[in-house]
């Protein structure tokens, strides 16, 4: 397997962020009540990833190792700062949305954990590309866990597209019955733990099938 | 751990100190390069909302420089001065919209602003900053919900006293699935405010 596929297959299945190394839970429990909030929080956690894992992989070299992870801390600090304040100044709207999601993602460890684990021992493309598909992972099931909690809880899909996609996204909501009455459970933190619990049975049932079912695929190693 | 020497331990120290010099300068950089758009999109947002509570033809005068700093008050509760928009017709006061914080939201602050019309009576409300839990309480806001309509056209003596509360508190308010904290903190600061204007109507307008 190519170094390229591999990182890819990590980030999006065998080493998901949510699913597999169940980092990031803070922000995944607390905003995925909704495909639209999972949406929000993904792609900012995405762009996040993607720029610190690049960060700290140019500067890999020379970060003395006893002060390697305040440095990184400082980075991502950093980062999701600046990248605040860059949406409030050229996308206000979009920031009037994500806004309360941003200060979220430095409490997401999933970023530290792949500066720590993948960036500063990998060249700046492999990092980038670690940081692209490890956050295209998290942002899928945080999307996943959204739609699930949303369906249950409210009987909607994709409500409030229209604050991240303009007016004519409105029309992208769809309710399943008028009538439904909604599932408070679904909605609160507990239906975020049992959602996400159904995530990991699903994704191990899937890879524990029976050998004869599919192609073996041998493990994974961590980090190259 | 490696035992490190005095030089070591130095080399880090500096490093340490650049990369927090450099972050903070990168940091600092942006802040200065986006301050003035961040400040004219906040002030575009704000005429917005403004004329979101007062519609256009009921006012002729320019509302958002008609200020007045108000001092800091538990009723408004500010801890720091605040300013209210007057809004006026022929030099005739209309309305003034108050800055105002609910406390104690779930999540702390919520920011509103609570437009008043001469006669006590409420023109409307709106959130304008708030970190409410998404999906729950953040209900309070217009794009999400039209809860926050149902202030308008409310007043001290409609409903009186007592159905200034949540419906769960024995009030007219309706609470949300989930979410009692947030929508009584905004019903209670709404409330204070059209006491503040109550006591304050005479200088509003000087």
């Amino acid at each position: 397997m190519t170094m390229q596929s591999e990182i890819t297959r990590n980030g999006l299945w065998s080493n998901n962020v949510a699913l597999v190394q169940l980092l990031g839970l803070c922000p995944l429990l607390a905003v995925t009540s909704t495909v639209i909030n999972g949406l929000g929080l993904g792609i900012a956690t995405l762009i996040t990833l993607v720029l610190s894992n690049s960060i700290v992989s140019l500067i890999r070299g020379f970060v003395r190792n006893e002060v390697r992870l305040p440095v990184f801390v400082l980075i991502i600090a950093s980062v999701v700062t600046i990248i605040e304040l860059s949406m409030k100044a050229m996308f206000y709207e979009l920031y009037l949305v994500l806004g309360i999601f941003i200060p979220l993602i430095v409490t997401n460890c999933a970023i530290i954990g792949r500066a720590e684990g993948f960036a500063s021992r990998n060249p700046v493309g492999p990092a980038a590309l670690d940081g692209l598909m490890m956050g295209l992972g998290f942002l899928l099931v945080l999307v996943l866990l959204g739609g699930m909690r949303e369906l249950i809880g409210f009987g909607t899909l994709f409500a409030h597209a229209e604050l991240m996609f303009g007016d004519g996204a409105k029309s992208l909501m769809l309710e399943i019955d008028p009538d439904y009455p909604g599932f408070l459970l679904a909605v609160l933190p507990p239906g975020a733990f049992f959602g996400l619990a159904i995530l990991i049975v699903a994704k191990n049932w899937f890879d524990l099938r029976p050998a004869a079912q599919r192609q073996p695929t041998p493990a994974v190693a961590e980090s190259a | 751990m490696i035992a490190l020497n005095r030089r070591q331990i130095l080399i880090s120290g500096a490093f340490l100190w650049l990369f927090a010099v450099v972050g903070t300068t990168l940091v600092a950089f942006t802040e200065y390069n986006t301050s003035s758009a961040i400040a004219e999109n906040e002030r575009q947002l704000l005429l917005r909302n403004l004329y979101a509570l007062l519609p256009r033809d009921q006012l002729d005068n320019d509302i958002a420089t008609d200020t007045l700093s108000l001092p800091a008050s538990p009723l408004l509760g500010t801890d720091t001065a605040t300013l209210a928009y007057r809004a006026r017709r022929a030099g005739e006061p209309v309305a003034a919209v108050f800055n105002s914080i609910a406390p104690n939201g779930y999540n702390g602050r919520i920011h509103l602003l609570v437009g008043v019309y001469v006669d006590g009576s409420l023109a409307g409300v709106r959130v304008v900053n708030h970190i409410e839990t998404p999906g729950l309480g953040d209900a309070v806001e217009i794009r999400k919900s039209p809860w926050i309509k149902s202030f308008d056209g409310k007043s001290l003596d409609n409903p009186g006293e007592s159905g200034w509360r949540v419906k769960r508190d024995g009030g007219e308010f309706d609470q949300f699935t989930g979410a009692t904290i947030t929508p009584r903190a905004v019903v209670e600061a709404v409330h204070n405010t059209l006491l503040y204007y109550q006591q304050n109507a005479d200088m509003i307008f000087e």
